[in-house]
């Protein structure tokens, strides 16, 4: 059976996705503060990689990166409420690219096997 | 920790530590302003062993052939020996030709080139005193066969730079133009629609695009804001709106946060204005350039309105930490 990433239609569609689910990342009050703004050309990247990585598609992703790339958000404050924030986003993103709700279901699970890494527990 | 040898200083990185901060740690001269790898004055040559890429974000194919690397923001990983920029492969001397007042605090500076300088009209280059202060310009003018850049400088209270270039006791000094670097310039796509943001001195890349755009006899819309705080804060005001009168396809938009509303002046907050007139944004390339909370605050509100990321070009001019 193919990824959802593939079904999306890969590289393109991931790249349309990211926008819209990094404009409400951004446009969110609660999680935007964890987002610095100077480098957002990096950072859309990162959700990028983030899409990629939640809907099976190729990455490199380990938990060792989770761990490394979120330390300093930890000290801001970062938390289980902001994990949960994320994969509503996620979820209404797909939802608005006419994912189906397993799939959503399929995708907010793997979101939230990293949830320990990102949060370094 | 990775140790840098420079000629025969050799210093080991503290933790966190950038090769810049060892190097003034170790008492080695080096030039240095934005401390954010925004400037590109603290560029430095890696002799031998690799500079991590982070540090190498922006700069030329040909600089980072080189070895060329930012001290400020290069992190090691590994021993690296380092060594100055040459001067032939970044910069030329040049001097002082002539300093003009456009209006109360903002100041045309012409610099007399002594040597070819590739550069494209708004992009920055950093002018080096003799006694190694450095200060990042953007270009105004488009290349001209005399070899002569011409610079927008605010004379900033206590600018120990501005001061010296805009109370004239600049005039026929010798000085060193490195760079340039950015990526605020005309990209020659005759048919897009651009917008133009900026305040302050943000003009000066602003009009070099645009002087750049009607060389190219652009044919897409091309739409300049310019802010002030009131009417005090815009210059150049004549040459805009000339340039609006003579191409259809160029608008100039002065705008201004206080002050009387009034025919072809809009009053208000310049990031509103900019929103309210556009909403439709994802076919246009967007340049930024000015005051940092100016910049990277609209570069989010528009992308947010639907402006493509990789569109946005934006040049937000840190001041030098005092």
């Amino acid at each position: 059976m193919s990824s959802l990433y593939e079904q999306l239609g890969g590289e393109a569609a991931i790249n349309a996705a990211v926008d819209v689910f990094y404009r409400k990342m951004l446009a969110d009050d609660r999680v935007a503060p964890f987002f610095d703004t100077v480098d957002m050309d990096r950072q859309r990247a990162k959700q990028v990689g983030f899409l990629t990585m939640v809907t099976g598609g190729p990455n490199s992703y380990s938990g060792q990166d989770m761990r490394a790339g979120h330390k300093h958000l930890l000290e801001k404050g970062l938390n289980d409420t902001h994990v949960d924030i994320v994969i509503e986003h996620l979820g209404a993103t797909l939802k608005e690219l006419g994912v189906g709700d397993e799939q959503i279901q399929q995708v907010a699970a793997l979101a939230n096997s990293v949830r320990d890494d990102v949060l370094s527990r | 920790m990775p140790t840098i040898c420079y000629g025969d200083v050799s210093v080991t990185l503290n933790e966190s530590e950038t090769v810049l901060e060892a190097l003034i740690r170790a008492g080695i001269n080096t030039p240095h302003s934005c401390r954010v790898g925004a400037c590109h004055s603290c560029l430095v040559r890696a002799v031998s062993g690799s500079p991590p890429p982070a540090s190498q974000k922006g700069l030329k194919a040909s600089l980072v052939q080189k070895g060329y690397f930012l001290a400020c923001t290069a992190q090691l990983e590994a021993d690296l020996v380092v060594g100055p920029a040459a001067a032939d492969d970044v910069s030329v001397s040049g001097r002082i030709l002539t300093v003009e007042s456009l209006s109360k605090t903002v100041f045309l500076v012409r610099v007399q080139l002594n040597g070819s300088f590739e550069f494209k009209a708004g992009q920055f280059i950093n002018l080096v005193r003799s006694d190694g202060l450095v200060r990042s310009y953007s270009v105004a003018s488009l290349p001209n066969g005399q070899g002569q850049i011409e610079l927008h400088v605010r004379e900033i209270p206590g600018g120990r730079m501005s001061g010296w270039l805009c109370r004239g006791e600049a005039l026929g000094a010798s000085i060193e133009v490195r760079g340039p670097a950015g990526d605020c310039f005309y990209l020659g796509y005759a048919d897009e629609n651009l917008l133009l943001v900026g305040a302050g001195t943000g003009l000066a890349p602003l009009l070099g695009i645009s002087r750049d755009a009607i060389r190219a006899g652009h044919q897409g819309r091309l739409v300049v804001y310019h802010g002030g705080l009131d009417e005090r804060g815009l210059y150049l005001t004549d040459e805009l709106r000339r340039l609006d009168d003579t191409h259809d396809f160029l608008t100039y938009e002065p705008c201004v946060l206080r002050g009387d509303a009034k025919p072809g002046l809009h009053v208000g907050p310049i990031d509103q204005i900019v929103l309210d007139q556009h909403s439709e944004l994802a076919d246009w390339r967007i340049y930024l350039c000015g005051d940092p909370d100016l910049v990277l605050g609209l570069r989010k509100k528009l992308y947010l309105a639907g402006a493509n990321l990789s569109r946005i070009h934006a040049d937000a001019f840190l001041s030098a930490p005092s």
